[in-house]
């Protein structure tokens, strides 16, 4: 009976199953990857790999000197409340990665404005989203503070444009 | 002060067209309550004891009398005529609806206000000093960075998950007024060959683990502090706990790593940052700090004061402060009156503040971490008739940091985390010192009361501490002696076993009066006292 | 030493306590709930009332909650008796 949002500690909590199949929600018009998507560890010990799965702890900075081979990169959301996928998302965007980057798992749709901002561009989440409602709420706020990994001009830009 | 441009305002009116939206989903069951719990609560909606809560933000503690007049007939239409203002400079409503929350987010839209990041694992509410922008000792208004901070952090999308919340605070003057050091990020606005700058300080907390933050970069020039915190932020972002709630704070971080390695990482992940045009640009610096311009003075003010009244001149001497302008001063309206709940105030107490504000104050008010209010650009000759006016309304009690003037939060009267109560506590300890005289010789007495390990009655900054404790299902009270939130900051330290609710109003009588007994002169304060002779002759004062 | 089970309402906050058909404000409605009955499992997959928990209490009337926060939950704010609930 405590109201606080965290009464349990996010950290250790299981990935969604690695799943080959084009996410639900997608914002690109690329074809999708066709895997196989494995995790870190294996993709940097294969050269022959395209799409990477990203858990919340990995440290997204060791696939920048690979970047040119990846396609297709998934960072897992196992709880929405574990915020380290953002940090991960907007880190590949700064390093030029400009491939699909999709969030999976917890996936919910007052997340997805900031997983829009930080550079996610699909969505696979474990639980449907209504895609007319998703594109409602992206486009919810008219205006941003800060500039981030998307196009959306921060308000000082449009203030001082 | 800051007024929202069409921009600042059509942001806050899709956030309340967010929440409506969320509320009806939530009251309709298509979400969960534990998907729809971190939604309300970065609304600022608890669930407390007796119904919700919601805290409203107070932006650097300033707010404009028609704000305050707003905060008042809200509490009026949605609450029950009171409200409480909080050791971080927001406000809160205790009885709260859910369904009708939406549309009280819309009135506060109305006047450029809000609720968001009042809660949540994201950045809180920016604090800062209750005398910015009229303080003698300030380098330049610190309110304009705070206010960019507050956009900044407004929905940032990197750090809306954060670990555990996040706190910071601004200030510009060598005295501390705001708890800086006890904060996750501290900044002290300081100047340099003619340029500003900032201190910067990391890893300051209260809560289960208190600990004094970390100074991790001496100088950083305002024009880059925006990409130098997104830095701070990325590094606990990243790096933070996530493994245990109570380890999940940037001061554990910070403590584990050790100060000089937290840094590193810090300025390594600043010099990818930095480069990104993350900081604002000069014209946006410029159009902020132009809103924070200086009121028009009257400069034929007098400067003297006609102290004839008695009753006045006590107020005078406690409660009212020097001004950088000749002829003002800075009048503190406690919020501690005998018998009072410390931080409440009944609508009609805040309507004739914001009219008296109005009238004598350029129509601005602050809020204090103190849990008491400050009309900052008095004309001295306009004195005496605001005191005369506070003291019809019960708001010019003379005691600002005196032994009655005792910061409390909520406690169990209210809060569904404490395990005891907070506010009976300081009105049995204000009611035994009730004798102004005694208060006077006691002198500077910062008592800070918590009902529970989460400190936000900042126990461990109190110079007399005390925290509520649970004892199979009883109250009980540890007394912890020696702590400072100001720029001598120290963590305060557990005296011995604990007490009832009277024992320990008889302990910290037993503590004073062996103070007053020790002191090596009347100008000694306490916590000088305390520190020069430590606890044991305050321990066996209690428990010999 | 008897439980009982008691609550907020998701549409108000307000305390609810269970009288054994109906959810009711007042402490002195409420009777006793065993701790296998299948309400409490009811009230948390139904979401309408917001954390329900079986709290310890002796019996009387109105029963005593054992804690003093649960005291406090039925009553209100100890320091406004004018906001008391009767």
């Amino acid at each position: 009976m405590v109201d606080v949002q965290d009464q349990q500690a996010v950290a250790g909590a299981a990935s969604p199953a690695l799943d080959d199949a084009p996410a639900r929600l997608r914002f690109r018009t690329d074809a999708p990857d066709d895997g196989p998507l494995v995790p870190l560890e294996v993709f940097l010990g294969d050269s022959n790999a395209a799409a990477v799965r990203l858990d919340p702890a990995d440290d997204a900075r060791r696939l920048l000197p690979v970047l040119g081979r990846v396609r297709l990169i998934e960072v897992a959301f196992p709880k929405f409340r574990d915020g380290r996928g953002y940090s991960s998302a907007k880190i590949l965007r700064e390093a030029g990665y400009t491939g699909e980057l999709r969030a999976a798992g917890d996936v919910l749709l007052d997340q997805m404005v900031f997983l829009a901002r930080v550079g996610f561009d699909s969505f696979a989440p474990a639980k449907p989203l209504d895609a007319a409602r998703v594109t409602e709420a992206l486009a919810r706020f008219p205006f941003v503070y800060q500039k981030s990994a998307d196009t959306k001009p921060p308000v000082w830009a449009l203030r001082h444009g | 002060m800051y007024q929202y441009d069409h921009f600042d305002q059509a942001i806050v009116d899709a956030r309340v067209a967010e929440f409506r939206d969320q509320v009806a989903r939530r009251l309709a069951n298509e979400i969960t309550e534990d998907e729809f719990k971190p939604l309300r609560l970065m609304n600022g909606l608890y669930l407390q004891l007796h119904a919700y809560m919601l805290r409203v933000a107070i932006p650097y503690g300033t707010l404009s009398s028609k704000q305050l007049h707003m905060l008042a007939h809200i509490a009026t239409k949605y609450d029950r005529d009171y409200a409480h203002f909080t050791t971080r400079q927001n406000l809160q409503y205790n009885w709260m609806k859910l369904h009708e929350t939406p549309d009280l987010m819309a009135d506060l839209a109305s006047v450029e206000m809000h609720a968001i990041q009042t809660s949540g694992n994201c950045i809180r509410n920016i604090s800062s000093d209750q005398f910015a922008g009229a303080a003698a000792d300030e380098v330049a208004d610190p309110r304009p960075y705070a206010e960019l901070l507050r956009q900044w952090s407004s929905f940032h999308p990197e750090f809306s998950f954060l670990p555990r919340k996040f706190k910071i605070a601004v200030t510009a003057s060598a005295t501390d007024r705001a708890a800086i050091q006890l904060h996750d990020i501290g900044l002290q606005l300081i100047e340099k060959d003619g340029e500003l700058g900032f201190r910067v300080l990391v890893g300051g907390g209260m809560g289960r683990t208190p600990m004094i933050g970390h100074w991790i970069r001496e100088w950083i020039p305002v024009r880059q502090y925006l990409s130098y915190c997104e830095a701070i932020l990325r590094v606990y972002n990243r790096h933070g706990r996530r493994d245990n709630i109570y380890k999940a704070r940037i001061k554990i971080l910070v403590h584990e790593l050790g100060a000089e390695e937290f840094t590193r990482q810090v300025e390594a992940e600043w010099a990818l940052l930095e480069p990104l045009g993350i900081d604002a640009p000069q014209a946006e610096y410029d159009r902020i700090i132009a809103q924070f311009a200086e009121p028009a003075y009257d400069t034929a003010a007098p400067d003297t004061l006609d102290r004839s009244d008695p009753d006045f001149a006590v107020w005078v001497d406690q409660n009212v402060h020097a001004h950088k302008q000749p002829g003002y001063a800075i009048a503190t309206i406690s919020l501690k009156p005998k018998g009072g709940i410390p931080g409440d105030a009944s609508s009609a107490q805040m309507h004739l503040i914001a009219d008296l504000a109005e009238r004598y104050s350029v129509g601005e008010i602050r809020v204090t971490h103190s849990q008491n209010l400050v009309l900052a650009h008095v004309r001295k000759a306009d004195l005496h008739a605001l005191w005369s006016a506070l003291a019809e309304a019960d708001l010019a009690t003379p005691n600002l940091d005196l032994v009655t003037d005792i910061i409390a939060c909520p406690g169990l009267d209210y809060c569904t985390l404490a395990n005891a109560r907070s506010i009976p506590v300081a009105q049995k300890i204000a009611a035994r010192f009730e004798d102004l005289g005694r208060q006077r010789d006691i002198g500077e007495m910062k008592i800070k009361v918590s009902g529970c390990i989460n400190a936000c009655g900042h126990h461990h900054a109190g110079h007399i501490g005390i925290l509520g404790v649970d004892r199979k299902g009883e109250e009980s009270y540890q007394l912890s002696l020696g702590g400072s939130g100001a720029e001598d900051a120290s963590l305060a330290k557990i005296l011995g076993p604990g007490f009832s609710e009277a024992g320990v109003v008889d302990a910290v009588e037993k503590v004073i009066e062996k103070y007053r007994e020790v002191r090596s002169s009347p100008d000694e304060r306490f916590l000088d006292t305390y520190r020069r002779l430590g606890d044991a002759p305050f321990k066996e004062a209690v428990y010999g | 030493m008897i439980k009982l089970l008691t609550g907020n309402d998701l549409l108000t906050g307000d305390v609810v306590w269970w009288t054994g058909s109906a959810w009711s404000l007042h402490l002195r409605d409420a009777v006793p709930v065993e701790a296998g009955d299948p309400i409490l499992a009811k009230s948390i997959a139904e979401e309408r009332i917001n954390d329900p928990a079986l709290v310890d209490a002796e019996t009387g009337h109105p029963p005593a909650p054992r804690t003093a926060r649960e005291k406090i939950r039925g009553i209100g704010p100890s320091v406004r008796p004018d906001l008391a609930r009767a």
